[in-house]
């Protein structure tokens, strides 16, 4: 079998399933086929808490949500692209409001929004704290209304089809069976998400592996600004799980082991009872997790198994302001922490979330790839730059994957079909897994072993603060561990559902990705937002207000260019909170 | 299964498992629905009780006596103990399903379940009485 | 306390047995270990062709529900301590046929989704230029509890009926039925009710309210079945007493 279609989305995320509706209203004649490694439900999206910023307030203003959006990407970011995002935000929002997404109300029946962390006004739409939930499953209810929209779920995908510069479909695992299919498309959009799980403490859920980029990485796509990852403040110990930035939005406080409020020694406001925008608590994300390793330094944080904590104080809130605003939080502090946040103290601290870079794109989702498009956290257009502000994920995915599928299908009406080469390339990838799976002959080295040593080699190297002697010694282990992965060992040799396969690959991707963050943060000497260089303490605009493309060398080695950000109306400058 | 569509002509071995016969021993709660499905049996056995005093009362006087003394005997009394306590399970299911099946609105607050269950657990009661009066006090 | 813990897993290998297996594991007995940080020890530190589903370990991604000592359980918010000493029984879910170890098909849920319309279906649709539908908070009451499912399984595994009867819809696809029913912003529910009058819908449900009692996120489709058994009785009703114009 050689399935075809118009245009392939690869992910059945937010992004995925906004663009596959995308296409199916821009041009019911087209064939879209979705291709995710999961039941488009069980998507990272599902995970997102707090919210989804859109400017509807008569009080707020789109340029406002723009000039945060931009100081808190430390002036990363495009403005061409931020412009075009908080414009159509709004409309994505209420587009799913009709769609049937459960918005929290205010009396009156409007959608009440809510303040977030670097966020100058209240604009941020949520439906409780499970707003990546409700967004998916709504978009995922929604897209079973289009019967033109086609479904591979449980389909691992290995490789982009590439013929002289342009994209021409996938090769995909079908799961259950085992059996290794080529499926062309005359155009594919990425929408696969992050890679949380390069790192050992994440709040990304078990699929976040970057697949994605390393697709369009090996297809010959540049990576864009992978320096530069997320860590957000407040995740349980232990495992990882992310307790929402709208705590603090509804009025949690973040103390240290002498219960002192401690962000106000750091450049961050004065602290006061009442939550304020764009001060203490609710400052971006980048700057509150290096206050914590700060507090470290000074011995001021709480020792525990799992690493230094803090607190995160949500006792003064209440129990119905915590039942009504954040009942996801009380029930994850209650079922994995044994706590209860109406009465105790929550454990936190800083945890690899979001990642900022990803497969380079313009501001419709298109790639250098002819016939490839990216978008949501796949994807740089760049609209997050050095750091994102909580609450701009999930309408990236919206404003950006409507983007992309429109694109995506005029690209796809205008394209022949896919050459006949294709097919051979397709053998050779089905022969190339055929051999991983029957020539992974004991007396290597476990998948896993692998993977855990990789994920601390990148804490250790490219955490909050990264200096050339970290980034140096990490690069080098990274090459070994490639090494090391290439003779690395399958247990299991069955075609139903291998899920030791499927690690294999997802190792391989990460491998892939964790290279070019390393090397992207080694040739960056400057710190800016999220990448912190000790050997660099300052922001240098004259030689890096530019995007990093991180190419791939025939050879498998990275090539690191720059592009210069493109700016419109806003000029760097400082960026001030709680002053 | 309901359709097949293509993609899952190529599914390997499923393994189905079968129920077992005994499937509604293994939990309580199945056991208690098992019970309740059982207990129409004994709803169906008051109604055909019911029906035949009736003709026993049309009959006449003798006709009812002789209905009475069979009704008293060991096994008809042992039989409807246990039909009762079947009916009784029968319909406390039907006063817990209630407001779950209805939602009552006071106001524009909703009535939490309890209360819609105790209340009607109340008229029970306050029927019961009335029968009662019926039998004893005004007979 | 002991510092490990049996688990006993159900293995089923389609390529080399016709039936299911069961293969013991030692696991520590980690304080805050879920069943399924111990699944994922054995994984990356035993043997390697053990095969389960799992994503989020947070619970909201339905990924990785299993039977655990006889009840459907996502096993990430399953905590190990609270079957010590154990042995702990991992199993497939329930009612469902298992592809490989502890995976199951969930397919038929999948198919039967679509048929019940969980979108919202109005006459008209307002462009988004208007602005929201206006809803209460009272009116979002009246379904948010519905629109918590996060399809992951664990009724219909805990559902008698749905073992006995493939065919029948299932508490969750009709617990998402009723939850765009409920939603003041839809006008399908008559379109929704053609389909679960069948007896493979509503009817077929008999009340055993186990799907109710293991469901993780407490949204009840119990309850939400025998609601809209009264909906459809109500609404047989009305169509034999009242003339059509009047319904």
């Amino acid at each position: 079998m050689t399935a075809s279609h118009d245009v392939l989305l690869i992910g059945g995320g937010g992004a995925g399933l906004r663009a596959a509706i995308a296409v199916a209203e821009t041009n019911p004649e087209l064939s879209v086929a979705v291709v995710s490694k999961v039941y488009p439900m069980r998507s990272h999206t599902v995970s997102a808490e707090g919210g989804a910023a859109g400017v509807i307030a008569d009080d707020d203003t789109l340029d406002e949500h723009a000039y945060d959006t931009i100081s808190g990407s430390d002036w990363l970011c495009d403005q061409d692209a931020v412009e075009a995002f908080v414009q159509e935000a709004p409309e994505e929002l209420l587009r799913l409001e009709h769609w049937g997404c459960p918005w929290s109300r205010e009396p009156d029946g409007r959608v009440a929004v809510r303040p977030f962390g670097g966020m100058k006004n209240m604009r941020t739409w949520f439906a409780a704290d499970k707003t990546g939930f409700h967004m998916l499953h709504t978009l995922f209810q929604t897209s079973l209304k289009y019967d033109g929209v086609r479904r591979y779920d449980e389909w691992f995908v290995t490789k982009l089809l590439v013929d002289d510069g342009r994209v021409h479909g996938v090769v995909a695992v079908e799961l259950m069976s085992g059996r290794i299919e080529a499926i062309t498309a005359k155009t594919v959009i990425l929408c696969t998400g992050g890679c949380g799980r390069v790192f050992p403490f994440t709040t990304n859920a078990n699929i976040k592996t970057g697949d994605g980029m390393s697709l369009a990485y090996r297809a010959g796509a540049p990576l864009k600004d992978m320096e530069f990852v997320q860590y957000h403040p407040t995740g349980l110990p232990f495992t990882g799980i992310l307790i929402t930035e709208a705590a603090r939005a509804e009025g949690g406080w973040l103390l240290n082991k002498d219960g002192y409020r401690y962000l106000q020694d750091y450049d961050l406001g004065k602290p006061d009872p009442h939550p304020v925008l764009r001060s203490m608590e609710l400052g971006p994300r980048d700057r509150l997790s290096q206050a914590f390793e700060h507090e470290v330094e000074k011995g001021r944080t709480t020792d525990t198994p799992y690493g230094p904590i803090v607190h995160l104080d949500l006792r003064h809130l209440g129990a119905k302001v915590i039942d009504t605003k954040l009942p996801f939080v009380r029930e994850l502090c209650l079922q994995y922490q044994n706590i209860d946040p109406v009465q105790e103290l929550v454990p936190v601290r800083p945890v690899v979330h979001y990642m900022m870079g990803g497969v380079h794109t313009d501001i419709d989702g298109a790639t250098p790839l002819g016939g490839l498009y990216a978008a949501g956290e796949v994807a740089c257009v760049s609209i997050n730059g050095a750091n994102r502000l909580g609450s701009n994920s999930l309408p990236e995915c919206l404003v950006f994957g409507a983007r992309a599928g429109r694109a995506a299908a005029q690209y796809a009406a205008e394209a022949g079909e896919p050459p006949s080469a294709v097919q051979a390339q397709a053998e050779d990838e089905r022969r190339r897994l055929e051999r991983t799976l029957a020539d992974r002959a004991g007396g290597g080295e476990r998948i896993s072993t692998i993977r855990s040593e990789m994920q601390q080699v990148m804490e250790d190297s490219a955490g909050i603060y990264r200096s050339q002697d970290s980034l140096a010694k990490g690069a080098d282990q990274l090459a070994q561990l490639q090494e090391r992965f290439r003779v690395a060992d399958l247990d299991d040799r069955s075609r139903t559902f291998n899920t030791e396969l499927t690690a294999m690959l997802e190792l391989q991707a990460m491998l892939d990705v964790a290279e070019t963050m390393v090397q992207s943060a080694l040739r960056r000497e400057e710190s800016r937002g999220a990448h912190q260089r000790t050997d660099f303490p300052a922001r240098d605009d004259a030689r890096f207000l530019a995007h990093s493309l991180v190419h791939r060398n025939p050879d498998g080695s990275c090539r690191v260019e720059y592009l210069p950000v493109t700016m419109t109306r806003w000029p760097p400058g400082e960026r001030v909170y709680g002053r | 299964m309901s359709g097949h569509p293509a993609y899952t002509e190529f599914h390997p071995r499923w393994y189905r498992r079968q129920m077992s016969t005994w499937w509604w021993l293994g939990k309580r709660a199945y056991l208690v629905f098992i019970l309740r499905e059982l207990s129409s049996v004994f709803v169906a056995w008051f109604v055909v009780f019911g029906l035949l005093m009736l003709r026993a009362v049309g009959q006449g006087d003798g006709q009812y006596q002789r209905f009475l003394d069979w009704a008293a005997s060991p096994w008809v009394v042992v039989v409807n103990v246990v039909a009762l306590l079947f009916v009784l399970l029968h319909a406390i299911t039907w006063f817990n399903l209630a407001p779950k099946a209805m939602v009552v609105r006071l106001r524009g607050q909703r009535v939490p379940g309890s209360l819609v269950a105790a209340s009607q657990y109340a008229g029970w009661v306050v029927l019961s009485a009335f029968v009662i009066w019926l039998l004893v006090g005004a007979g | 306390m002991a510092d490990s813990i049996t688990l006993q897993v159900t293995r089923y290998r389609p390529e080399e047995e016709s039936e299911p297996t069961i293969q013991e594991y030692d696991v520590p007995l980690g304080r805050q270990w879920s069943v399924l940080d111990g699944l994922n020890y054995v994984k990356d530190q035993i043997d390697g062709t053990l095969s389960f589903r799992w994503s989020c370990r947070m619970g909201i991604c339905g990924s990785c529900g299993m039977t655990v000592n006889g009840e459907p359980k996502l096993t990430c918010g399953a905590f190990l301590t609270d079957y010590a000493p154990g042995p702990v029984r991992v199993e497939p879910l329930a009612n469902f046929p298992v592809i490989r170890d502890l995976v199951v098909e969930i397919g038929d849920f999948i198919r039967k989704l679509p048929s019940v319309q969980p979108w919202i279906v109005r006459e008209e649709e307002r462009p988004v230029s208007e602005g929201e539908y206006l809803q209460t908070p009272e009116e979002l009451d009246d379904y948010q509890q519905y629109s918590m499912c996060i399809n992951c399984m664990l009724c219909y595994a805990a559902c008698p009926v749905y073992g006995l009867d493939p065919e029948f819809m299932g508490p969750a696809a009709i617990a998402l039925a009723q939850r765009y029913n409920l939603d003041s912003r839809d006008e399908g529910s008559r379109e929704r009710l053609d389909v679960l009058i069948e007896h493979e819908g509503i009817w077929g449900c008999t009340f055993v309210g186990e799907c109710t009692a293991v469901c993780p996120k407490g949204v009840d489709p119990a309850g939400a079945i025998q609601r809209y058994k009264l909906t459809a009785a109500t609404e047989t009703l009305k169509s034999f007493l009242l003339p059509r114009g009047a319904r």
